[in-house]
């Protein structure tokens, strides 16, 4: 049933809902204006919102200090090399699961989910250990691998969820029609596929690029993403809040670009499935 | 050529026998409808002439060739789906000559065939439309028209009409029946809607839990139906079937009598009852009357205009020479 919605009660759900979005876009907002104060602004007290004297000062010296495009470099290896390596093992998986179910299946994907519960740090020895053994300490190869792996259920979870939109009659009318099974794949089932593996593509993508716990345990110098690069300006002792927004600015600036161009295929992605 | 002959195929999931061992010979050109209730396994039947399904034992040979481990694609058959299974991604036009282009034809005998299709399917003003923009009856339509494209040795079609509301499927079963007339291929179809068996058929098999209760003509399963179920199956409404003294009297353990062959009248009759719900249809009047003694009630077609009211005292006579008798184990005594 419809529900009446007088434009009184729409006025006040927009506030509630801007003031919400807002409150969520906060700290990222202050630190943005925080990387353009001098370090005596940025912890004056009371603080200064908008009324200070803008200055680029921050990004200067950031760049000066560290390599950015090094860290970037690596970020964007380590992102894309485990997006690209789940992917490729996820989707005969979820494949398998979604179009030859058998009766473990659904024990298998819960299973597969539940690792994910397992706090990440419980694990930290032993994969340091297999690491340091392997002698793959602080290099991008072992940070593809494990956080492929710490992702990959999820990878396997949206797959199966977008494969399991797709109609079986669909590929049996192919088969009908005389399409080999390479055909099937190629013109039938890859195009209806494709939007789904692009959307959990780019939110895995983001994912790896934000996972900090690994990042920041298993690289020194060689290895270190964007992450690292934040952390290297969080000292306990100096107060370079301003530098330290700089670099965080810097570091998520590439991600929020794409997440936002891609808002619309990330929103269906989350929400696939769920409404038909 | 057309011509399927099933040879004892049975069909087994696991430990559930779907079909046990089957015989049946579809001749070239027929119009051959598979009807029966939910879960009888006609689609299984079907999908397993189509290759979708792989049989347990038996064989299924296509005009004379055996085809019992030929794949889906190879028997030379057209499949239309109950979803009709239109590729979302492709136009109509490329949806219709999919088939062509995994046969590798040339562009130019693609292009000819898929126009001369959309011209008898009445699709050329949708042609390079998505499925997504189109109507139900018209996705029906792509659907058949990928089908028609191949030429195929004959057409499977799976409940094809039960996603159409009421008006079009009249409509569509009438084009489907033109379609046969024109193309003279033979077409295996399945549905559960006895109503469209009695119409488009020249051949219906009545099935009932993987079995074949009787093959024959619409009218012959009308006229002489061989046993009970098949009897309550064919016929709108069904046939009432009346055990007791009324069948003993007859020499049977049961006898059925169609609506249609009991006359009603308010004064006199062999059967004295009360009318109960009535369902006025304005051609027909079909009413539901309780006999003295009989928990269930019998229906009666009377013309449009009977005036007869819910509790009114009727009289039924039944023509006897319509009466059909079934033994105890629901066979037909003929």
């Amino acid at each position: 049933m419809a529900r009446n919605v007088t434009p009184q009660r729409k006025a006040i759900n927009t506030v509630i809902a801007w003031a919400a979005g807002l409150l969520i876009f906060f700290p990222i907002l202050w630190t943005i204006l925080t990387s353009f104060k001098t370090e005596a602004q940025a912890i004056s007290s009371p603080p200064v919102f908008l009324f200070f004297d803008w200055t680029l000062e921050n990004y200067a010296v950031v760049q000066e200090r560290s390599n950015y495009m090094r860290f970037l470099w690596n970020s964007v290896i380590i992102a894309g090399g485990s997006t690209v390596l789940g992917v490729l093992i996820a989707i005969p998986a979820a494949w398998s699961m979604a179009f030859v179910p058998s009766r473990r299946t659904k024990d298998i994907l819960m299973w597969m989910l539940s690792t994910k519960m397992l706090p990440a740090v419980g694990v930290l020895y032993p994969i340091y250990l297999i690491c340091i053994e392997l002698g793959i300490l602080d290099s991008r190869a072992a940070l593809v691998v494990v956080l492929m792996l710490i992702n990959l259920p999820i990878i396997v979870w949206m797959l199966y969820t977008y494969f399991k939109e797709i109609p079986g009659e669909i590929l049996e009318a192919a088969r009908m029609d005389g399409a080999s099974l390479k055909a099937e794949i190629l013109y039938v089932l890859t195009p209806m596929a494709v939007p789904g593996i692009a959307s959990t593509m780019l939110l895995n993508f983001i994912l790896a690029w934000n996972e900090a716990f690994w990042t920041l345990n298993l690289t020194a110098a060689k290895a270190a993403p964007l992450t690292a690069f934040i952390a290297s300006y969080s000292s306990p002792e100096g107060l370079f809040y301003a530098k330290l927004s700089a670099a965080s600015t810097m570091a998520i600036a590439p991600i929020l670009i794409l997440g936002w161009f891609s808002q619309k295929q990330l929103v269906r992605g989350l929400t696939f499935g769920a409404v038909k | 050529m057309g011509r399927i002959v099933l040879d004892k195929v049975k069909k087994t999931f696991g430990e559930v026998t779907v079909i046990p061992p089957l015989d049946l010979e579809i001749e070239d050109g027929e119009f051959v409808v598979f009807v029966g209730p939910s879960g009888c396994g006609k689609s299984t039947l079907l999908r397993l002439i189509a290759g979708l399904e792989d049989v347990s034992s038996g064989q299924i040979r296509i005009d004379g060739q055996d085809a019992t481990n030929v794949a889906p694609a190879k028997r030379g058959l057209a499949m239309v789906f109950q979803s009709y299974a239109l590729y979302p991604h492709m136009s109509v036009r490329k949806n219709i000559a999919f088939p062509l282009k995994m046969a590798k034809m040339e562009q130019a005998e693609i292009d000819r065939r898929v126009d001369s299709a959309a011209s008898v399917l009445n699709l050329t003003p949708y042609l390079e439309r998505r499925p997504g923009q189109l109507s139900g009856g018209q996705r029906q339509r792509v659907a058949i028209g990928r089908a028609i494209v191949r030429e195929p040795a004959a057409f499977l079609f799976d409940e094809p009409l039960s996603n159409l509301d009421a008006a079009l499927r009249v409509g569509m079963r009438l084009e489907i029946s033109e379609l046969h007339k024109r193309l003279a291929t033979t077409m295996v179809y399945v549905t559960h809607d006895q109503v469209e068996a009695m119409t488009m058929a020249d051949k219906i098999v009545v099935l009932q839990a993987g079995v074949i209760e009787q093959v024959g003509s619409p009218l012959t399963l009308y006229h002489t139906p061989r046993n009970k179920f098949v009897a309550g199956f064919i016929g709108s409404p069904r046939m009432n079937l009346l055990e007791g003294p009324e069948a003993q009297k007859r020499g049977a353990h049961t006898v059925g009598i169609r609506p249609e062959h009991i006359t009603p009248s308010p004064t006199e009759g062999l059967w004295k009852g009360r009318v109960g719900v009535s369902e006025h249809l304005g051609s027909d009047t079909f009413f539901h009357v309780h006999l003295e003694g009989r928990d269930e009630p019998i229906t009666v077609r009377a013309g449009g205009e009977v005036d007869m009211h819910h509790g009114d005292t009727i009289w039924l006579t039944p023509d006897e020479s319509r009466m059909h008798r079934f033994d105890k184990a629901g066979l037909r005594i003929s």
